[in-house]
């Protein structure tokens, strides 16, 4: 006698699986006698067919007559019975096609259709589990802090400029304005490239120690008004340790136009560090020296930590050692000689240039302890910045 | 340098306390790094940049405290007693250009002994050791006044005389410092009739100094070339006082003032005679132009107009003294003093200007730009290749920039840069592979119980081209662990070949090429058979794949270890894929599985491509889905299932149609050899 779907009415799990035996067990031996097309036809007709095929039945006979609160387990049991109806259907089709068969683990002949989602588990989700993170890769610190002082520059108009590592003497000091033999020099503690004795110096290789030389490559390309910011990998001679690095990274700006002024200059690099580090932040210009800026000036911006006061929690800030500044960047207005080697005419022009480590502001920022970390690839460092 | 403010009183009134004296001097360029000790003990670290070896000494700092505060500046006036007799004393300079100016003075019947303790305390509060009268006389001249000064004794001075000559080749000279100097034609000294006894402008020498048994002295005020001083200073790693303040360009008009200051002080402490009159031997004299200064341009530069008289106000503070003045005259001229070697422009007048008017009074204001912005090239390639790699789950790293010659060797055939002073020998070398920057990060991770780790570094390699440096980007990935982390949920899958390859093509997707092929051939720290190239039109565009276990051994990398090497420059020709909309189609797509048995020799690569040749239009894929190898698949061959997926954008596919490409791609897939599986 051919299977009929029953009327349930124990809705017990026990009840459940007696009977998804007898339709499994029903659909099987059915299946065995598809041989041709035409039984295949009628074999899917039987248990699919909108219109009170197996499936229908089982939707109307448990599932709707199913108590609200065997709801659950039922609809489970129906979706299970389904989906190897389905599949059975779908091999016995392949069976009388033989060659070129439709993929296996689809239920219909369309590929659009295939289901896309899961079957839910059975039994109760604990939705207090984590989840499945697919891991992201994390930013570093110092490209992600220097990324963020260029977007600063970008928008005010500011275009971004890279130059090579290796510089020549003439870009990393002559044309900046550092003669040869002048003391200045020592304060650069550069690395040189090995054997250029044969060379005159300002071609000799070495390590660019500033991004400066960026600045001359920019004037030599373009004529004023010009505006970069120039970020980038810098070297000097000190060995790696907890508070010196033999690399590290700047972001040196130029502006010239006519009629820019120390004002200009002052103004631009306020509105910057209001931009990084809030609008509550003041800064402090004080004279400094740089061969290829005259005036040249060091900005301090108010201890980002104390807020300026020096005192935190009743004790001494720490971290601008209770004078309430911090010292963040050098700058100046473009000396007159540095002008002379791009060929703009300082009697027309004037401008100003600006640099700063970007390792010191991320240290500040994240305040991070050992500038180490930056460049050791240590994941417990780099995935605190996800 | 550390400074005692109670020493400024000397020279200037002072009517601050040192708090915020520390802080005025530090805005106007002096700077005060740190204030310690009290009352008339209190001392200053000064960090006086390198343009003002005038500001290196108390009175210097004195001079900018007048200008500062408007306050006169008191005269050091040495008061010598009258010149007995002649001093019988020559000075001859064989090098004029180098030493165009030495001055000297003779005493006699000195009794060297312990300095007076107010001199000793001075020196010692700025950590100066005292040593005796007449050292401690020139030493405190260099800290009083910045001049360096040096004595002799002048019995011990051969011939009664001082020549200025280059050193002979082969000379020596046993420096202050104890240490026998060999000295050659390049070092300028201070010689007796015989031998050298300084070095010029550096150090004095052993054999020449004043000891307990010294009674005659002869005291030296030169003014060295600063080139030449620099240069001997460096060939003799000897960094002093003098030559720090030499090198940097010390007062020419000094040397007579300073001559009479150390006189002075010895004579005051330690008796004797004063014999002879100065002796000053000038070639010529310092050659310092005028410089004009026009107020406009004072006002272009700096953007504020400030007063006439506030500008001259503090150029004659500064000892900067107006030779025409400037009524109403938009320009005028000034004589630079003759410690002030740096100052030779209009617009070093214009810094002294805006630096003791107080750069903080200046407005803060943004200029207007009229320009545009100009993209730098492979910006967008960049961000591209750097958002997929993070979005891959790949850190961003950095490493040193420097490696070793042996890892230079073992991960690179390309000519290497060396460096002239390396940091070590394991920073010998500027990378020219990112590769063993990204193993020794991946160790460094294993080595502390990091076991999944998955890092890119973007950055620059060089190598030698002749006699250029040759910089170019590349990216490097490094992985280790598992490729699915296990959980509550699902297990571990440790990371294979194919993540790698998988992770390479996402990065290659975004980038504009006709063909794309994956080689066996890799270089020879891959692991063969388990490493790949991919060439892009033509072009080799990355290599990865597994490290060969006998480096990773070798490196103690415990587990197994995935990198990839990403030539961005050779991705930057191809560009960035230019997306076109495809239409959608709105009939449906039907897919067709193949199961096949193929040999060992026949790869995916000849498959798709033999499926490809067939060219059917309504094929939309044609990709693997199963492979497998043993159970009961013979050994050489392996079981694959592909799937190919027809779709047509006009019309709904016949079963027919179906049919006949199916067995066109099973005709295809037996030609290869390929059985198919029942």
């Amino acid at each position: 006698m051919a299977y009929t779907v029953s009327k349930l009415t124990d809705f017990s799990a026990k009840a459940l699986t007696k009977e998804s035996q007898k339709l499994l067990s029903a659909l099987e031996k059915e299946a065995k006698e598809v041989k041709n097309e035409t039984d295949w036809k009628a074999f899917r007709d039987r248990w699919m067919a909108r219109k009170n095929g197996v499936l229908t039945q089982l939707n109307d006979l448990w599932l709707k007559a199913a108590p609200k609160d065997a709801k659950r387990e039922v609809g489970a049991n129906v979706n299970e019975l389904k989906q190897k109806v389905e599949s059975e259907v779908e091999n016995s089709k392949r069976r009388v096609d033989g060659a070129g068969s439709a993929p296996k683990s689809v239920t219909k002949k369309e590929v659009e259709h295939v289901p896309t989602q899961r079957r839910p588990p059975s039994g109760p989700l604990d939705i207090t589990l984590p989840g499945i993170r697919r891991p992201l890769g994390a930013e570093h610190p110092i490209i992600k802090t220097m990324n963020e002082i260029v977007s600063v520059f970008r928008n005010l108009g500011y275009s971004v400029e890279e130059g090579p590592e290796i510089e020549t003497d003439y870009y990393n000091f002559e044309a900046l304005n550092f003669p040869p033999d002048h003391p200045a020099r020592d304060t650069q503690d550069t690395l040189f490239i090995a054997n250029q004795e044969s060379k005159p110096l300002r071609d000799r290789l070495l390590l660019r120690t500033h991004t400066s030389p960026v600045q001359i490559r920019a004037m030599e390309k373009r004529k004023p008004p010009i505006r970069v910011v120039c970020p980038g990998k810098v070297h000097r001679n000190d060995a790696l340790d907890a508070t010196h690095s033999p690399i590290f990274h700047q972001v040196e700006g130029l502006a010239v136009d006519t009629n820019i002024t120390f004002c200009d200059l002052k103004g631009t690099l306020d509105h910057a560090m209001k931009a990084l580090f809030g609008s509550s932040v003041k800064t402090r210009f004080y004279p400094s020296f740089f061969p290829f800026t005259e005036p040249s000036a060091d900005v301090q911006i108010s201890c980002i930590f104390c807020g300026g006061k020096g005192f935190r929690d009743g004790a001494r800030c720490p971290n601008c050692k209770s004078s309430g500044w911090i010292e963040l960047l050098g700058c100046g207005m473009v000396d007159p000689n540095v002008y002379g080697f791009v060929d703009y005419d300082a009697k027309k022009v004037s401008g100003f240039a600006f640099g700063m480590g970007v390792e010191r502001i991320a240290i500040l920022k994240y305040g991070v302890d050992d500038i180490q970390h930056f460049f050791q690839g240590d994941v417990r460092f780099l995935q605190q910045f996800r | 340098m550390k400074l005692s403010p109670q020493w400024l009183r000397d020279f200037v009134d002072l009517k601050v306390n040192y708090h915020q004296l520390a802080e005025d001097l530090t805005l106007s360029g002096i700077a005060v790094e740190s204030v310690s000790g009290e009352g008339e003990s209190t001392v200053f670290e000064m960090e006086i940049t390198t343009n003002r070896p005038d500001a290196m000494n108390h009175y210097g700092v004195a001079r900018e405290c007048s200008a500062l505060y408007d306050f006169p500046l008191k005269p050091i006036a040495p008061a010598l007693p009258k010149a007995t007799g002649k001093s019988a004393f020559s000075i001859e300079i064989a090098e004029p250009s180098l030493c165009p100016r030495f001055t000297a003075r003779v005493l006699r019947n000195v009794s060297v002994k312990p300095s007076p303790s107010n001199i000793a305390q001075r020196l010692a509060l700025i950590d100066q050791r005292p040593i005796n009268n007449a050292v401690d006389a020139t030493n405190y001249t260099l800290w009083e006044m910045g001049k360096p000064t040096h004595v002799f004794d002048l019995d011990l001075l051969q011939g009664g005389k001082i020549v200025v000559r280059h050193a002979r080749d082969g000379e020596t000279l046993k420096t202050l410092d104890g240490v026998e100097r060999k000295l050659t034609a390049k070092d300028l000294v201070v010689a007796d009739a015989k031998k050298p006894v300084a070095l010029a402008g550096v150090m004095g020498g052993w054999d020449t100094m004043i000891t307990d048994k010294t009674r005659n002295i002869v005291i030296e005020s030169a003014w060295w070339d600063p080139v030449t001083v620099r240069k001997m200073s460096k060939r003799h790693g000897i960094h002093t006082d003098a030559s720090h303040r030499f090198e940097r360009g010390a007062d020419f008009e000094a040397t007579i003032l300073s001559c009479d200051r150390v006189a002075e002080l010895i004579l005051n402490s330690g008796g004797g005679e004063l014999v002879g009159e100065i002796i000053d031997v000038m070639d010529r004299p310092l050659d310092q132009a005028p410089v004009a200064l026009r107020v406009a341009e004072v006002h272009r530069i700096l953007g504020e107009p400030l007063p006439v008289n506030e500008i001259t106000r503090i150029l004659k503070r500064l000892g900067f003294e107006l030779i025409s003045e400037p009524e109403r005259e938009p320009e005028f001229t000034v004589r630079v003093p003759s410690w002030r070697l740096d100052v030779e422009r209009e617009i070093d007048l214009i810094e002294e200007v805006a630096r003791l008017h107080g750069y903080d009074k200046f407005s803060n204001t943004l200029p207007p730009y009229a320009g545009s912005v100009i993209e730098r090239p492979h910006t967008a390639e960049d961000k591209k290749l750097r958002s997929s790699l993070l979005a891959l789950g790949y850190d961003e790293a950095i490493s040193l920039t420097f490696i070793s010659h042996e890892d230079a060797e073992k991960f690179s055939p390309v000519p290497v840069l060396e460096l002239e002073n390396p940091l070590s020998e394991e920073a010998s070398v500027m990378r020219p592979t990112l590769v063993p920057g990204m193993l020794n990060m991946l160790a460094y991770n294993l080595n502390r119980g990091g076991e999944n780790v998955r890092l890119f570094e973007a950055g620059n390699v060089f190598e030698r081209s002749g006699e250029l440096a040759v910089q170019s980007a590349q990216i490097c990935m490094g992985a280790t662990g598992s490729a699915v982390l296990p959980d509550a949920h699902q297990k571990a899958r440790p990371l294979s070949f194919f993540d790698l390859k998988g992770d390479v093509e996402q990065l290659l997707h975004a980038f504009q090429y006709k063909t794309l092929k994956f080689e066996g051939t890799t270089s020879d720290y891959y692991h063969p058979g388990r490493a790949a190239r991919a060439v892009m039109d033509g072009a080799l565009v990355a290599q990865f794949g597994q490290l060969h276990p006998e480096i990773a051994a070798a490196r103690k990398l415990r587990q197994e270890v995935f990198i990839a090497e990403i030539y961005s420059e050779q991705i930057y020709k191809a560009g960035l894929r230019e997306v076109r909309y495809q239409p959608l189609s709105r009939y449906p797509a039907v897919a067709r599985d193949f199961s096949f048995i193929f040999s060992d020799e026949v790869n995916f690569e000849t498959i798709s491509h033999s499926i490809s040749e067939l060219k059917i239009p309504e094929m939309q894929s044609f990709v693997p889905v199963e492979v497998f190898r043993g159970g009961a698949i013979p050994a050489g061959k392996y079981s694959l299932l592909l799937r190919a997926t027809f779709q047509s954008y006009e019309r709904t596919l016949r079963e027919e149609e179906v049919a006949g490409w199916s067995e066109l791609i099973v005709n295809a897939l037996q030609d290869l050899g390929g059985t198919q599986r029942a």
